[in-house]
This record gives structure tokens, C-alpha cells and sequence, in this order.
């Protein structure tokens, strides 16, 4: 029991701790924020007009993004079933 | 046979009856060493058509080594020996059969110089592959895979109406664009078959039906062979065909859909595996030089990720029995290494820079922005971002973090991790030193004019786009609570509709035949018997009793003559009958005589 206990005390759980969650958060957040800084310094040769101006790559992967799961969310409302559906067959 | 003409294949299809040979560990390590062989021959491999034979009157041309047949093959190879490394553990002939004469026949396919051995392996492959499906031994995978079984079947037969019409029109069993080019209805024949193994809309859900359904390792075997065939026979003999710019797009989309509707893990990966042939299949429409490089660097890098990600769906799916992300999470506390292994696939699926996603489908995005297709480039770029939100981050997220579900599984076995780690190195090397597989591709002049994908705007853009794609994740994460439902797929259609009303017409015809049964068969003769039999007394009785009355007998004897009349016709007595019988005989006699 005892050694049960406390190999449980040893488990790796850093991502559990709500402190290293906000953490990982904030990383997230500064590294978009990076990312579109360093845009200045890169010379840009866009192919079509949507590229073509400061942070539409970011613009690109939020909307697209944040669309896909809207519309899955709503196409969810139809095509998800029971996971016993098709038990009759 | 010389070294130089060795079908790879063929080493495959001969290994495949060792299993029945070996048992045990020499098993494992025989097949090992088989796949190994084999990819030694596929690499060795020089260029040319090298093997041909005759078979009922058809010029077989069974082995055309080039650039891009051999660069599927390699990887074809290379996949099958990280997966015999993986399936150490495995106790079984079965599997071992299947897939070496799968693999086999795959081989074969892409060799295959002329449509007619095309057809034969193309068959072949989905026969064996049936087998990886149905070793599962589950009421639902032997019936998904009977489903599989039958759209391959439907797949093949449209193939072949295909190649015959084309031998019959053209003269020629040859297999290559220039032969599909003039886009006779024989040519789109073949493509529709094709694109059926490909998986493409409306025809795709075999795929995510039938993948999950197979075991740990049949689902590794499955991941890789099937759709990238057909990928190959796009580009062998479809490149530039604009309708596949289209369907590639419809799949890249369709796919992230559906993967993101999905709580089980190894559907997710089926569902994206759509999604990834997606971006080959619309290169292979664009068929610029760019885009073939692209395509069939896509399907190398892709087979490898891909194979890794199952893998590790796998591991997960050996260890705790379950594969359904409602009932999966916190994993990475007893299986970092598979956690982090899986998360190496993940990035590379998502064409992290640094990963071998990256240098081939930057290749494809490329190659759409140089040929200005705008909706096909935005298209594939929005499904990138897609990419990273449903297999970069969900699948790993909701299996080995999310909230922890309190299972300790065991760490995955130490063969399951060597595999893994031999493609996650892959990913890794591929993603930071590409030229090895960039020396592979068919066209070479691009590299020469210095083609990179490690430019600081391509890095810049491409981290901006996946980050705040992962950010997005994040915020909406409410929104992605996992469900414990299924999605209903185009497999409803057949599944439940189909099957419904074949239930239905079954019961009004089964209906109408019991009811025409007991009318004709039962009912009928009873009443007719009773018919012939007691009507012609009946009516006797029926006419005389007036008669009777009128001569004033009693109703005694009334009803005496009555019994008499009926006792008579049921012995057959009557005086007018017996009278009509010797007439009969008397006239018989007179015509004898």
C-alpha cells in the first residue's frame, strides 16, 4: 500500500498542475505574438492579394480554423449518432 | 532470373508461406528479415523495364522501374519494415500472410507497366487486405469488413470495364498518361475506379468504416498502401486532369470535418488520412512538375507519419483496450515515450518546419501559388491549418492529455517503440535534410534551380499560420468537448438506407409469397376438392327435393333419398355415372374392334 502511495507521489504530472497549464498558455500566446513581430523581418513575395498584407497567415489559420470547428459543431447536430446506430443491422 | 529483375513482389509473395514454416519468435524475426530483403531489392532496382511475360495472349509488362515507381516502392518497403519491427509481439500467421501478400501486391501494382497486371494485383490487394480487417475477430469488424470487400470488388469491376475497353480501343495494354489521355470513356472509367481506392467523396467511407475496425497491426499495414497506390496511378496516369484539383480539395476539407466530429482516436487518423491524400490527389490534377515532386514526396513523408501516428494509436489502443477519446486522456503519466513519439507524428502530419511534412507539402502549396490557382492554393492552405487542429493537436491532446481517466496502462512494448522511434527519426531527419528523398523524385531540374523550402518567409508564415491555428484550439476548446457518438458517414446510405429498404421489399415480397402460398397452394385444392366432390350431388339434391315435394313424399323419405343421393356420389355409384362408364367401355370395345 504504502509503495503503491508513493509510487504515485513519483508519477510525472507537470501537466496536470494548473500553474504549468497557465504557463503553457502564456507560451502559446507570446510565441503568436512572436511570430507575427518577426514577420518584419522577412521579405515577403506573396502570389495573391489575400497574402499580400502583414499577418494574414495568423488571419488565415485563426478564421479557417475557429470556421471548422463552428461548422463541425453544426453539422455535428445531424450526423453525429448513437454509437449503438447501426447495432441493428 | 537475374538479381537485376528480381521482382520485389515476388520475394513478398514467397515469404508469405514461411509464417505456415516458422512459429514463434523465429516467425517475427524471418518476416522481418523478409521485408528487410525486400526493401534491399526495391532500393537496388535500376531503371528500365526489366521483366515481361505473356498470359493469354497480353503483353505483361510486370517490372517498369523509374523514378517514381521506385520512390513508392521504397517507401512502400521501408514502411513494411518498421511495421514487421512494431509487430514483434505478434503471435500469429495470419496477419504476417496477409500483409506480405498485401504489401506484395502493392508492389506489384506500381511495377505494373501495362493495365491488365495493374488490374490482377489491384485485386489481389483487396482481397489480402480483407484478411487484416477481419483476424479482429469482432461481429463489427467481420461485417465492416464484408462492407470493404464489396466496394473494393465494385471498385475493381469498374477498373476493369475500364481496361478492357481501353485494350480493345487503343490496341495496347500499356499504362500511361499518354494512353489515358484523350479522356475516352474508358479512361474515366479507370479513373473512377481509382479514385475509389483512393477514397474520395462520395465513396470514401470504406475507409474510415473499415481501418479502425482492424486490429492494432492490420491498421499500421492498412494505413499506408491502398490509397497511395491509387495516389501513384493518378500521377502515373492522370497528371493535369483539372476535376482532380477539385476532388483533392473536397477530400482535404472533408476529411478535417469529419476527423474533427469523431471520438474514436484510430478514425481521426483514418479520417485524415482522407484528408493528407486529399492534398496528393489535387497535385496530381495541378501535374506540373512542382506538383509531382510534391505529390509523391507528400505520399513518402505522408506513409511515414501516418504509419507512426497508428502506431501509436496502436500502442495505446494494445495497452488499455479502448480507442474512444471520451474514455482516453492523461496518458502521458504511463506512456511518455508513445506520448511523445505520437506527438513527433502529429507535428509532422501538421508540416511543422523541422519535420518531413513540411518540405513536401510546402512543395504542393508551391506549386499551386506558381500555376496562380487561387481557390485550389487557398484551399489546401486553410485545410493545413485544419490539419493541425484535428491530427496535430486533438488526437494527441484528448489521448495523453486532456483530463486524466485514471488508467495506468502499462508503456507500450519495447518492439512498439523501436518501430515507432525508427519513423519518428524518419520525420525528424526528413524535416531538417530532405535531399535524400528529394534525390528520389522524378523530376530533378527544380532542385538544380535551387528549390528550398527553408526560406525565412516560408518558416515565418507557415509557424504564424500553425500557432494561431493552435490557439484557436485552444479558445474553443468548449466547443471540442469530446461526445460518445459516431458520425454518420456516406456509408449510411448503404448501411441504413440501403439495408432498410431491402428489409422492407424483403418483407412485402416474402409476404406476398406466404400469402400466395396458403391461397393457391393450400387453401385452393381443399375448396376445389370440396368442389368436385360434393357439388355435383349437391346440385342433384339441390334440383330433385322440388321434385320429391311435388310428388308428395314425406320428409322421411325425403331425406332418406337425400343420404341415398349423397352416399351414392361420395362411392361414385350414381346410375347416370355408372351408365356413362359402360357407354366408355362399349364404345372402347367397338373401336378395337
Amino acid at each position: 500500500m504504502n509503495a503503491k502511495k508513493e509510487h504515485r507521489k513519483r508519477e510525472w504530472d507537470w501537466f496536470d498542475k494548473p500553474k504549468n497549464r497557465h504557463l503553457l498558455r502564456i507560451l502559446l500566446w507570446s510565441a503568436c505574438g512572436i511570430s507575427v513581430v518577426l514577420e518584419f523581418f522577412v521579405d515577403r513575395h506573396p502570389h495573391f492579394q489575400i497574402d499580400s498584407f502583414h499577418g494574414s497567415f495568423a488571419l488565415i489559420g485563426f478564421v479557417s480554423c475557429a470556421a471548422f470547428i463552428l461548422i463541425a459543431k453544426f453539422l455535428g447536430i445531424f450526423l453525429k449518432a448513437p454509437e449503438d446506430y447501426y447495432d441493428d443491422e | 532470373m537475374m538479381m537485376s529483375n528480381l521482382h520485389p513482389a515476388f520475394i513478398l509473395f514467397v515469404g508469405a508461406f514461411l509464417p505456415l514454416v516458422f512459429k514463434g519468435k523465429a516467425r517475427n524475426w524471418v518476416m522481418l528479415a523478409v521485408a528487410l530483403v525486400t526493401f534491399g531489392v526495391t532500393v537496388s532496382l535500376p531503371f528500365g523495364d526489366s521483366l515481361s511475360a505473356s498470359w493469354m495472349g497480353f503483353e505483361l509488362d510486370l517490372l517498369r522501374v523509374d523514378a517514381l515507381s521506385r520512390t513508392f516502392a521504397i517507401i512502400f518497403t521501408l514502411s513494411l519494415v518498421a511495421a514487421y519491427i512494431y509487430a514483434m509481439y505478434l503471435d500469429e500467421a495470419v496477419p504476417y500472410i496477409a500483409s506480405s501478400i498485401y504489401v506484395g501486391s502493392a508492389l506489384g501494382a506500381v511495377f505494373a507497366g501495362d493495365l491488365i497486371s495493374l488490374y490482377m494485383f489491384w485485386e489481389i490487394m483487396a482481397v489480402s487486405s480483407t484478411f487484416l480487417i477481419l483476424i479482429r475477430r469482432r461481429k463489427g469488424s467481420a461485417r465492416s469488413a464484408s462492407r470493404y470487400v464489396l466496394i473494393h470488388l465494385m471498385g475493381g469491376l469498374i477498373l476493369l470495364a475500364g481496361v478492357l475497353m481501353t485494350c480493345v480501343t487503343t490496341g495496347t495494354t500499356a499504362f500511361d498518361a499518354a494512353i489515358m489521355d484523350p479522356r475516352t470513356p474508358a479512361s474515366w472509367l479507370i479513373l473512377v475506379g481509382i479514385l475509389i481506392n483512393a477514397a474520395a467523396p462520395p465513396l470514401s467511407a470504406w475507409l474510415s468504416d473499415s481501418y479502425p475496425e482492424a486490429t492494432v497491426f492490420g491498421g499500421i499495414i492498412l494505413s499506408a498502401y491502398t490509397t497511395k497506390t491509387a495516389v501513384y496511378t493518378l500521377l502515373r496516369g492522370f497528371p493535369g486532369w483539372e476535376i482532380l484539383i477539385v476532388v483533392g480539395c473536397v477530400m482535404a476539407i472533408y476529411g478535417i470535418i469529419y476527423a474533427l466530429l469523431e471520438n474514436d482516436m484510430r478514425r481521426i487518423l483514418a479520417y485524415s488520412i482522407i484528408n493528407q491524400v486529399g492534398f496528393m490527389v489535387c497535385a496530381a490534377g495541378i501535374g506540373t512538375e512542382m506538383a509531382i515532386n510534391g505529390a509523391v514526396a507528400h505520399a513518402f513523408c505522408h506513409i511515414i507519419y501516418k504509419a507512426l501516428l497508428w502506431m501509436s494509436a496502436g500502442a495505446v489502443l494494445y495497452r488499455t483496450g479502448t480507442e474512444k477519446c471520451t474514455e482516453l486522456g492523461g496518458l502521458y503519466k504511463s506512456m511518455p515515450t508513445t506520448m511523445v513519439l505520437g506527438t513527433i507524428g502529429a507535428l509532422a502530419i501538421s508540416s511543422v518546419p523541422g519535420t518531413s511534412g513540411f518540405t513536401s507539402k510546402t512543395m504542393i502549396l508551391v506549386a499551386a501559388a506558381d500555376q496562380h490557382l487561387f481557390w485550389p492554393w487557398m484551399i489546401l492552405e486553410i485545410a493545413s491549418a485544419g490539419v493541425f487542429l484535428h491530427a496535430g493537436i486533438k488526437f494527441p491532446y484528448f489521448v495523453f492529455f486532456d483530463k486524466d481517466r485514471g488508467l495506468r496502462p502499462k508503456r507500450a512494448l519495447p518492439s512498439m517503440t523501436l518501430g515507432m522511434g525508427l519513423l519518428a527519426f524518419l520525420c525528424l531527419f526528413l524535416g531538417v535534410y530532405p535531399k535524400p528523398l528529394y534525390d528520389l523524385l522524378p523530376y530533378q531540374q527544380m532542385f538544380l534551380d535551387g528549390f528550398s523550402v527553408f526560406h525565412a518567409e516560408k518558416l515565418v508564415t507557415q509557424f504564424q499560420m500553425l500557432l494561431f491555428s493552435g490557439l484557436v484550439f485552444f479558445m474553443f476548446l468548449p466547443l471540442l468537448k469530446r461526445t460518445a457518438t459516431i458520425s454518420l458517414d456516406t456509408d449510411w446510405i448503404y448501411r441504413k438506407v440501403v439495408y432498410r429498404s431491402m428489409v422492407s421489399l424483403a418483407r412485402v415480397l416474402n409476404g406476398t409469397n406466404a400469402r400466395a402460398y396458403a391461397l393457391f397452394a393450400q387453401k385452393l385444392p381443399h375448396v376445389l376438392f370440396h368442389f368436385f366432390n360434393h357439388g355435383p350431388s349437391r346440385l342433384v339434391v339441390f334440383v330433385l327435393t322440388p321434385f320429391w315435394q311435388i310428388q308428395g313424399l314425406d320428409w322421411q323419405e325425403i331425406a332418406y333419398r337425400q343420404r341415398l343421393m349423397y352416399r351414392r356420389a361420395s362411392l361414385g355409384i350414381y346410375p347416370v355415372g355408372l351408365a356413362a362408364i359402360f357407354v366408355a367401355i362399349f364404345f372402347g370395345l367397338l373401336y378395337l374392334t
